[in-house]
């Protein structure tokens, strides 16, 4: 008799993903799936997809999905949310729409605890667009609006969101998670099942950042791609849980 | 015996799965797919251990871990 160890969850549908070779989107995706079916809770799931490259999300899950406007995400969310308060509603983002122009509607997000599931991918740089230079982009990396690396003296630093809206009361569950190896993988998918099942509690604003590879925007191979997330990301970014007040 | 099924139509050969299988079973396949990659496959299926790192890694959802 065969027995099905792992399968793609039924909460994603069967539509290939349109995503570039090796790139740490559809892990998330999948991660999501199972997370949303293990909780039982894909049937009142209801997602809001950014712009981006993930601005088709909303055909590879199979719950209902909004696609909203650049960086209103949370503001979205925070709607559907109030409007149906049993709905699961979860807010997918990547770095340029949640850290540059929806930096305001995360921050009061979190300031007003809204009771919603943030994802918010970092790879560090405008992915859909052509490579351009993210408020993530590291100190020195090479991006089609910083063609010598990114200056600190005329771009400023990058931003690391988790320690940033841990400050906030309002935030109760912050986790930073990688997608480079099956361990962070993994422990990803911890972080998310906690921050999915804060929803379900009614704990409150729950977000989980994940360093993702962009090979085709670094300009590298699958390898050389994860081989920058050791040690140029996860150092500016540090992985972990910065802020966990559901059991309070 | 584990075995895995790779999907071909959705593999975009990225070759993550075949970089993190710890026994070396994976390989690249010699045909290429309708998209125009060469999909990652099974080599050596006995060698399998069920441990599902490869779906784990798999970012296009391609892999299916399976026990006959």
């Amino acid at each position: 008799m065969t027995t099905i160890l792992a399968k793609k969850p039924n909460a994603l549908t069967n539509v290939p993903m349109h995503y570039c070779p090796g790139c740490g989107h559809g892990i998330v995706h999948r991660l999501i799936g199972e997370t949303l079916e293990e909780l039982h809770i894909d049937d009142r799931a209801i997602g809001v997809a950014p712009v981006g490259c993930a601005v088709f999300a909303d055909s590879y899950f199979a719950c209902d999905c909004v696609q909203g406007a650049h960086g209103r995400g949370p503001a979205i969310a925070t709607g559907i949310k109030r409007s149906k308060p049993q709905a699961i509603v979860f807010s997918y983002q990547g770095d340029g729409d949640l850290a540059s122009i929806g930096m305001a509607e995360i921050v009061h997000a979190a300031v007003r605890n809204e009771n919603i599931t943030v994802i918010f991918i970092n790879n560090a740089i405008y992915g859909m667009t052509g490579g351009q230079m993210a408020p993530t982009t590291l100190v020195g990396q090479v991006a089609t609006t910083a063609p010598k690396g990114r200056d600190p003296k005329l771009q400023g630093w990058p931003i690391n969101m988790c320690e940033m809206l841990s400050q906030i009361t309002g935030s109760k569950f912050l986790a930073r998670g990688a997608v480079d190896t099956p361990q962070n993988v993994l422990k990803t998918k911890q972080y998310l099942k906690k921050a999915f099942e804060n929803q379900v509690n009614n704990i409150g604003f729950s977000m989980v950042e994940v360093i993702s590879q962009c090979p085709t925007n670094w300009h590298a191979d699958v390898q050389q791609a994860l081989e920058f997330v050791r040690t140029k990301m996860i150092p500016q970014y540090p992985l972990g849980v910065f802020k966990d007040e559901g059991a309070k | 015996m584990p075995r895995i099924e790779v999907d071909a139509n959705r593999c975009k050969a990225c070759y993550l799965c075949v970089n993190v299988c710890p026994k070396q079973c994976l390989g690249k396949s010699k045909t290429i797919s309708k998209k125009g990659y060469f999909p990652a496959e099974q080599e050596r299926p006995q060698d399998c251990i069920g441990c599902k790192m490869c779906y784990v890694m798999c970012p296009d959802v391609a892999i299916t871990v399976l026990k006959d």
